[in-house]
């Protein structure tokens, strides 16, 4: 039984493909610095379904990144209500967010984040460290995330051994080792050159269409947010309405 | 599970001039440690061994050093003659009048002068402490001017080979034989003849101790009581033991000074630490925020950086240990605060010494690393990834 015919598993359980994931009822964030005010979300709506593939671009500043930080339970809105998963996840304590963030959601930067000292197969273990398998079936399971990115020869490699392409794949092993409903990338292909950013993508694509996962992505290039069914706008906090 | 100790390694690798520079300043702070544990652990070690629990020391009463007493032959006529006291094989019973006086001698590397024990003895003394053994040579014959040194007087006092002689009281003495006490406080004295050191002193049948061998360890403590409670005899009795043990305070000035050096470097060594964590953090910020969304608690982040500093100072723990292991069983000197005269140990690295020095380093790294810990699990995981 591998990790593979778990995460297949996993997405067609629990939460079944009609099932909303992120359900978001005017969602506003005020960031308060000294005396100025900067209003990065203002007043958003949005319902992200089980298996959507949605691409959310806009100019710097309009807030993407806070609104994935929102739905990833990094940062707590200002006002309105937001489930994830059907949880209102910030009536959860600190503990528990880190525990629910481990188990459901698989983020990737823009940068990789990849520890250095850490080889490929060290960093994609990381949050498995957190659950309860052996240490064989850790192996087991980091072993097939990074033969799905394509890594399986690059286990012992340590980042900056590894291109930026391949950092970023070790970076989506990392993310979905733990087989979450949820993958939020943050504009995942912004430090890649053209065919790295087209492998990445073809890798998420894979997991959604593949591994029912539900991906949300912030982008800033069109090729990249053609991979999604869904794009939607974001313009200084307000969420433009769909095709808009 | 938390966040693998390879982690914490691996950076302090990937850091090694700072780790090296750290750990380097928590080593010296533990070779200082080391060094003045070692330095009293070796001095207790002189005292503690000496003696006997079969053996009874009669002093003068009130005098706490030997070298004090001054009493007649009467009296020891009278110890002589109590119940309890062991005989030898001849029937004699098993008690040595001494005369302990100090003399000035020349160290052999020609580093000034010191104090030096000499004791006035018998065959009967030499048989009542069977643990002084005869390393060289022979014993000091009666009625001639012969010395018996000690190991540690023969390797550090110049003209203390056999068949030399040194010059004390009012002449010469022929060193004949060399003495091993096993590291205890006899190790620092020289044995003559008690009759021509009454002479060469102008002491003429006094004696400034007196030595008793009870039968048993139990009857030396009725012995000592007995001596003590003599209204005519006016003597304090001590058991041979407890007299050494109490000397040990020769080493409470080292002691009080070692601790409070110790302790403002271990407050400069804290701060070191304290500073390469809070450089860690700050240079591994956007790590900790990962690992937070990782799913890492706030507790894992205060942990792993606990632990990496407690690493550091297990780092400089073993490089103090090191440092100090050629000096362990290293000889010195220092005056024993009761008889002013030369007292002679090794720097003693005892498991209880070297237990000590890792647990004073673990604290220092403990007490350095708990606030930068304390920052990097505080940090707000938005403004952690920015840094
Ligand atoms: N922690 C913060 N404190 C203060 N202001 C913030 C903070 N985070 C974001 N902002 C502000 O909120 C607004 C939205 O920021 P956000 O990072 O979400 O934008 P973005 O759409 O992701 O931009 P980019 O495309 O440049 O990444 C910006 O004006 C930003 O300056
Ligand atoms: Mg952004």
């Amino acid at each position: 039984m591998s990790a593979v015919s778990e995460i297949q598993n996993a997405g067609n359980g629990a939460v079944g493909n009609r099932n909303i994931v992120v359900q978001a009822r005017g969602v506003s964030k005020i960031f308060r610095r000294d005396a100025f005010e900067v209003t990065a979300l203002d007043n958003v709506s949005i319902d992200i379904a089980a298996g959507e593939f949605v691409a959310l671009m806009g100019p710097s500043g309009s807030g993407k990144t806070t609104l994935l930080n929102m739905i990833a339970a990094i940062d707590r809105p200002t006002s309105g209500q937001l489930l994830v998963l059907s949880e209102d996840i910030f009536l959860l304590n600190d503990e528990q967010t880190a525990r629910w963030r481990n188990e459901h959601v698989g983020y990737i930067f823009q940068t990789f984040n990849l520890m250095p000292v850490l080889t490929a197969f060290e960093n994609v273990e990381l949050p498995l460290l957190l659950t309860n398998l052996t240490q064989q079936q850790r192996r087991d399971h980091v072993t097939t995330a990074l033969r799905l990115v394509g890594l399986g020869d690059r286990m012992h490699h340590l980042p900056r051994q590894l291109s930026g392409g391949q950092e970023q794949r070790v970076a989506i092993a990392r993310a979905i080792v733990t087989d979450p409903t949820l993958i939020i990338a943050d504009e995942p292909t912004g430090d890649l050159d053209s065919h790295s950013a087209t492998e990445v993508l073809e890798i998420l694509k894979r997991l959604n269409e593949n591994f029912q996962k539900t991906v949300v992505m912030v982008t800033h290039d069109p090729h990249a947010a053609s991979y999604a069914h869904v794009v939607r706008h974001l313009e200084k906090g307000m969420l433009l309405p769909i095709g808009g | 599970m938390a966040i693998p100790i390879s982690y914490n390694l691996r950076n302090m690798r990937l850091r090694k001039g700072l780790t090296a520079m750290t750990a380097l300043g928590i080593a010296l702070t533990v070779a200082t440690a080391v060094f003045l544990m070692a330095l009293v652990a070796g001095l207790n070690k002189a005292f503690a061994t000496t003696g006997d629990a079969q053996n009874v020391l009669a002093l003068r009463k009130g005098s706490d050093a030997e070298m004090n007493g001054g009493f007649s032959l009467d009296t020891v006529q009278t110890l002589r003659s109590l119940p309890g006291v062991a005989k030898t094989a001849d029937g004699q019973p098993m008690v040595s009048g001494e005369l302990v006086t100090i003399i000035v001698l020349p160290r052999k590397d020609g580093t000034g002068e010191v104090n030096v024990t000499v004791r006035g003895t018998r065959p009967v003394g030499i048989a009542i402490r069977p643990n002084i053994k005869l390393a060289e040579g022979r014993w000091f014959h009666s009625g001639q001017r012969e010395i018996v040194v000690s190991k540690s007087i023969h390797g550090r006092f110049a003209q203390s080979d056999i068949g030399q002689s040194m010059r004390f009281g009012k002449g010469d003495w022929t060193v004949v034989g060399v003495f091993d006490s096993g590291g205890s406080a006899y190790d620092s004295e020289i044995w003559g003849d008690v009759n021509q050191m009454q002479s060469d002193f102008d002491r003429m049948g006094g004696v400034s101790s007196v030595y008793l061998r009870a039968v048993d360890t139990a009857s030396a403590v009725t012995l000592a009581q007995r001596i003590n409670d003599d209204q005519r005899l006016h003597l304090d009795g001590v058991l041979e033991t407890a007299y050494y043990g109490k000397q040990t305070k020769s080493g409470d000035t080292i002691k009080f000074v070692g601790t409070f050096v110790a302790f403002i470097m271990a407050i400069g060594s804290s701060f070191a630490a304290m500073n390469t964590m809070y450089a860690a953090v700050a240079y591994r910020s956007r790590e900790i925020a990962t690992l937070r969304i990782l799913g890492f608690s706030r507790f894992s982040i205060l942990t792993c950086f606990v632990l990496e500093s407690l690493l550091l100072s297990l780092l400089g723990a073993a490089g103090g240990i090191l440092m100090m292991i050629p000096f362990n069983g290293m000889q010195t000197g220092t005056q024993n605060q009761s008889t002013f005269s030369e007292v002679v140990f090794a720097l003693h690295m005892t498991p209880g010494v070297v237990i000590t020095a890792v647990l004073f380093a673990v604290t220092m790294g403990f007490i350095g690393g708990l606030a930068p810990a304390w920052h990097a699990a505080r940090q707000e995981i938005l403004v952690a990834l920015r840094g």
